[in-house]
């Protein structure tokens, strides 16, 4: 049965000081779906992610992934179960080359029991499988961009790095913040199925997205935040029509 | 009752030794590692003015006081505004600093036992039953006076306002016109005044000696990371807790454990609390 | 009028293809990689041979020490990011312990230097262990306070020969056993160290210190990784002391003086931070400074307290990365 959910949260609670960034958020996730979460700015999506990923400790509620509790455990612990995330704000190694900076996530223990990786110990084994996973996530293998210096990159090619460091861990779930904001249509365009694709391979996806249209276009369900709180949730057609959905964005900002 | 009393004298000297440490990080962000050389150095131009040039104690000190300001301004405005930013040279340099301070006056030949400070009143009074003298209640007087002071000036004084704005977000503050470079400046010469009283009205109590310079530097800091690095109000708690755990375990356990309570408050606040009782540190790190 | 002008520098051609892909080919070239390293080897293990006089062959052993205290800040400052100020505390550990071992145990420096270093270093480590989730500021108070607080245990409980220390320790047979330990030690740290941080776990080490936050999101312990880096800092450290104990025959509290926390740090700002070799070349000129000002007492404090913050008010880089630019790149001026 493929009923219980695979990421679980329930009654999430996180305040800053007197601001209170989520209040009672709770929502399942499944195998292998593609979970989007919207929401004007500030509305709690980051330190949503945050709490999920133990990057924040979230002041009470739990979080299951497979059941299992992990709402108090330390970020590296819960990346090392195989639920990863990106940064909106992107983190590579700027003074490294992009396929150096899947090294550090390849040099965990997760990524050395999945990958059995070919080459073992030998030196320079990691560089290869960096570059293998580098060209999934499209970087042109024979060019010369995944030898370039990180901090030489354009932001869709790092926005791609954030996802390849989840990828290195060979990820249950990727947690995606932001993924095609600042990025061109026709950037998008390609992301697009680089995404469809993680979704055949297995890979649950929860992605924050303000570009609701682009969105939509690879998501089923989704999930609107306001001011910390959790409007609805349903398919990308109810989630539009609703009057409240509306209001909260046309009161912040344009659709 | 001994202990409450001597609980008080000894919290109020350690808040004394450490506002000035707390001030001038919290303001511009800057570890001066420097403060207790400042307080020893301050204690031996007193002793300097008073002993080689003859002049009256109350105008020693008052002049002591305005050097060791200007000591602590031109330790910013010549080197330390250089580095600021960089944490890591931040810390050496103001450390450097404070050694070559220090170890230049026992190289000078200020060591030894000789260099004592008069108390300011002679006497002592008996409070509930038990013999205090007038210098340790002064002390406290001048102390709570300090920071009271502190307090009445960065709340109600247009200098001490700019302070208080730029402690709590530099950019914003810079982008108010507050020049930040000035108001570091105040803010060192302020924070020195202040370790520099902290030695007029602490050392009568003993001898001036060098190593008070290190001792003063790790008390204020314990206080300062116990009560949040940069926050006053935590400071002033802090140093009450360290101060009666300090008097606490001079009573019960034996006298020289003194510097020990302040390492193990140290580690315990780090253990449980990295930002301090009053700390914001640490969340304003994750914000992205 | 002023020629506007500015300085280009260009890399020499051997320098990108030993880094890049491509091979080395000719003798040549191999020799402008091997020569500046085969300099400092010989260098080193000819110093024994051609220093006159007992006191300053003594002094060679001194250095030694001290540059294995400053490979390891430079290694655990400019790699992973953690500034300690407490060389000295390294020191005491591995003498008090090398000490212990040998006066109460009757174990000859065969055994007293390795077990130090390696009990020291797990020693260290546990006890900084609380202070590594700390950055900046904090780690660098916390480990300043360690040395002094630890010297005030000893004197205020009157354990490990209070005040009076640990004497009658045992000496290394001859003098030429004790340069040359020491200097192969320092030698096989260096390039051992070197080789570290340029394998994989290397980039973990640089991860952590400039985005740790990334490195958390990609499964990997902040917490672990600092604390292999605090212990190989630690083991120099502590094998620093063992060795120093079993030269002086003798371990007391001055372990814990200052010099042993502010000469490393002076010797990694003057060679160079970041480049391993960097403060041992500053040991090499600042610990024969500070012999030669040791009649002066605590001056040489001042003095080395004064360079150090010439240094970095200046800004400058340090002399071995000016050399390595010199020898790597041309310079020439060209007109703007
Ligand atoms: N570390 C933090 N400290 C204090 N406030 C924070 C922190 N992180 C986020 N916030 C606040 O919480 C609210 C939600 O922020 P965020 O989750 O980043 O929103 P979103 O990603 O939806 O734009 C905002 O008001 C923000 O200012
Ligand atoms: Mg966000």
């Amino acid at each position: 049965m493929s009923s219980e959910p695979i990421l679980q949260v329930r009654n999430l609670h996180k305040a800053f000081g007197g601001l209170q960034a989520l209040k009672d958020v709770s929502f399942d996730v499944h195998q292998g779906e593609i979970f989007g979460i919207i929401g004007p700015n500030g509305s709690g999506k980051t330190t949503l992610i945050n709490c999920i990923t133990g990057f924040i400790r979230m002041d009470s509620g739990k979080v299951s992934f497979r059941g299992k509790d992990i709402s108090r455990q330390p970020p590296h612990k819960i990346a090392a179960m195989g639920v990863t995330r990106t940064f909106q704000i992107m983190r590579p190694y700027y003074t490294l080359p992009a396929y150096k900076n899947l090294i550090v996530p390849l040099f965990s223990s997760r990524a050395r029991k999945a990958g059995g990786w070919r080459g073992g110990g030998r030196l320079g084994a990691r560089d290869t499988v960096s570059i293998d996973i580098l060209e999934e996530i499209g970087f042109e293998r024979d060019s010369l961009v995944p030898y370039k210096l990180a901090s030489t990159l354009p932001t869709g090619y790092l926005k791609r790095l954030e996802i390849a460091r989840c990828l290195a861990l060979r990820p249950e779930i990727i947690l995606c913040d932001e993924v095609f904001s600042g990025l061109s249509m026709s950037e998008i365009a390609s992301i697009i199925p680089l995404i469809e694709r993680l979704q055949m391979d297995g890979i649950t996806l929860i992605m924050i997205e303000h570009r609701l249209r682009e969105l939509f276009r690879v998501t089923k369900r989704v999930m609107v935040l306001n001011f910390g709180e959790k409007l609805l949730e349903g398919i990308p057609e109810e989630v539009m029509a609703d009057d409240e959905v509306k209001k909260a964005y046309l009161g912040s900002e344009e659709v | 009752m001994d202990i409450l009393i001597y609980g008080i004298i000894n919290s109020v000297s350690l808040a004394l030794i450490a506002i000035g440490f707390t001030l001038v990080y919290g303001i511009s962000r800057l570890p001066n590692f420097a403060h207790g050389a400042l307080y020893v150095a301050n204690g031996f131009i007193v002793w300097s003015l008073l002993n080689i040039l003859q002049i009256n104690y109350i105008l020693s000190i008052i002049l002591s006081l305005i050097i060791t300001g200007i000591i602590g301004a031109a330790i910013y405005q010549f080197i330390l505004i250089r580095v600021r930013g960089m944490a890591t040279s931040e810390i050496i340099a103001s450390y450097a600093i404070g050694l070559a301070i220090l170890e230049g006056f026992r190289w000078g030949g200020f060591k030894g036992m000789t260099y004592t400070l008069p108390v300011f009143i002679e006497g002592s009074i008996e409070i509930a039953g038990i013999p205090v003298d007038f210098q340790r209640i002064l002390a406290v007087l001048i102390g709570g006076l300090a920071i009271f002071l502190l307090w009445l000036f960065t709340h109600y004084n247009r200098i001490g306002l700019a302070l208080r704005g730029m402690a709590q977000d530099e950019r914003a503050a810079m982008m108010l016109g507050i020049d930040s470079d000035l108001m570091a400046l105040i803010a060192m010469a302020l924070g020195s005044i202040l370790a520099g009283l902290a030695g007029v009205v602490l050392l009568p109590m003993g001898n001036i000696v060098v190593e008070a310079g290190y001792n003063v530097l790790i008390l204020a800091i314990a206080v300062c990371i116990v009560g949040g690095l940069g926050s006053w109000v935590g400071a002033v708690l802090a140093a009450f807790m360290i101060g009666f755990a300090q008097i606490i375990t001079v009573r019960y356990i034996a006298s020289h454990f003194h510097m020990v309570v302040a390492l193990l408050a140290i580690i315990i606040t780090l253990i449980l609390r990295p930002s301090g009782i009053f700390g914001r540190q640490k969340q304003l790190e994750e914000r992205v | 009028m002023i020629e506007e002008r500015r300085k280009e520098r260009l890399d020499r051609g051997i320098k990108v293809r030993s880094e890049g892909i491509y091979a080395i080919s000719s003798w040549e070239e191999m020799a402008y990689l091997l020569l500046p390293r085969l300099f400092l080897i010989s260098g080193m293990l000819a110093l024994p041979l051609v220093m006159p006089g007992l006191y300053w062959q003594r002094v060679i052993s001194i250095v030694g020490i001290y540059s294995l205290l400053a490979l390891g800040f430079d290694f655990l400052a400019n790699f992973v990011g953690l500034v300690s100020l407490g060389g000295a505390f390294f020191i005491g550990t591995g003498g008090y312990i090398a000490a212990i071992l040998n006066t109460s145990f009757g174990l000859p420096p065969v055994v007293t230097i390795p077990v130090a270093t390696i009990v020291g270093a797990g020693t260290c480590t546990l006890l900084l262990y609380p202070c590594l989730p700390l950055r900046g500021v904090y780690f660098a108070i916390v480990t300043l306070m360690y040395p002094l607080v630890f010297a005030r245990i000893i004197e205020a409980l009157n354990i490990l020969g209070g005040t009076d220390g640990i004497v009658g320790v045992a000496s290394f047979p001859n003098r030429w056993i004790e340069q040359y330990c020491i200097l192969i030690t320092v030698i096989i740290s260096l390039f051992g160290l070197r080789r570290l941080v340029n394998e994989d776990i290397g980039l973990v080490f640089r991860g952590v210190k400039d985005n740790d936050q990334a490195v958390k999101a990609s499964a990997l312990s902040i917490n672990l990784y600092k604390s292999i880096t605090v212990f190989i800092a630690s083991a120099l450290g502590c094998l620093g002391g063992a060795y120093l104990v079993h030269i002086y025959m003798w371990s007391g509290i001055s372990q814990f003086a200052l010099d042993f926390s502010i000469i490393p740090i002076a010797a990694t700002v003057i060679g160079g931070g970041g480049t391993l070799v960097g403060p041992i070349l500053g040991c090499f000129i600042l610990v024969p400074i500070s012999e030669l000002l040791r009649a002066f007492g605590t001056l040489r404090i001042v003095f080395y307290s004064l360079i150090l913050v010439a240094f970095i008010v200046f800004r400058s880089e340090g002399i071995v990365v000016y050399a390595q630019r010199r020898y790597h790149q041309f310079e020439r001026w060209v007109r703007v």
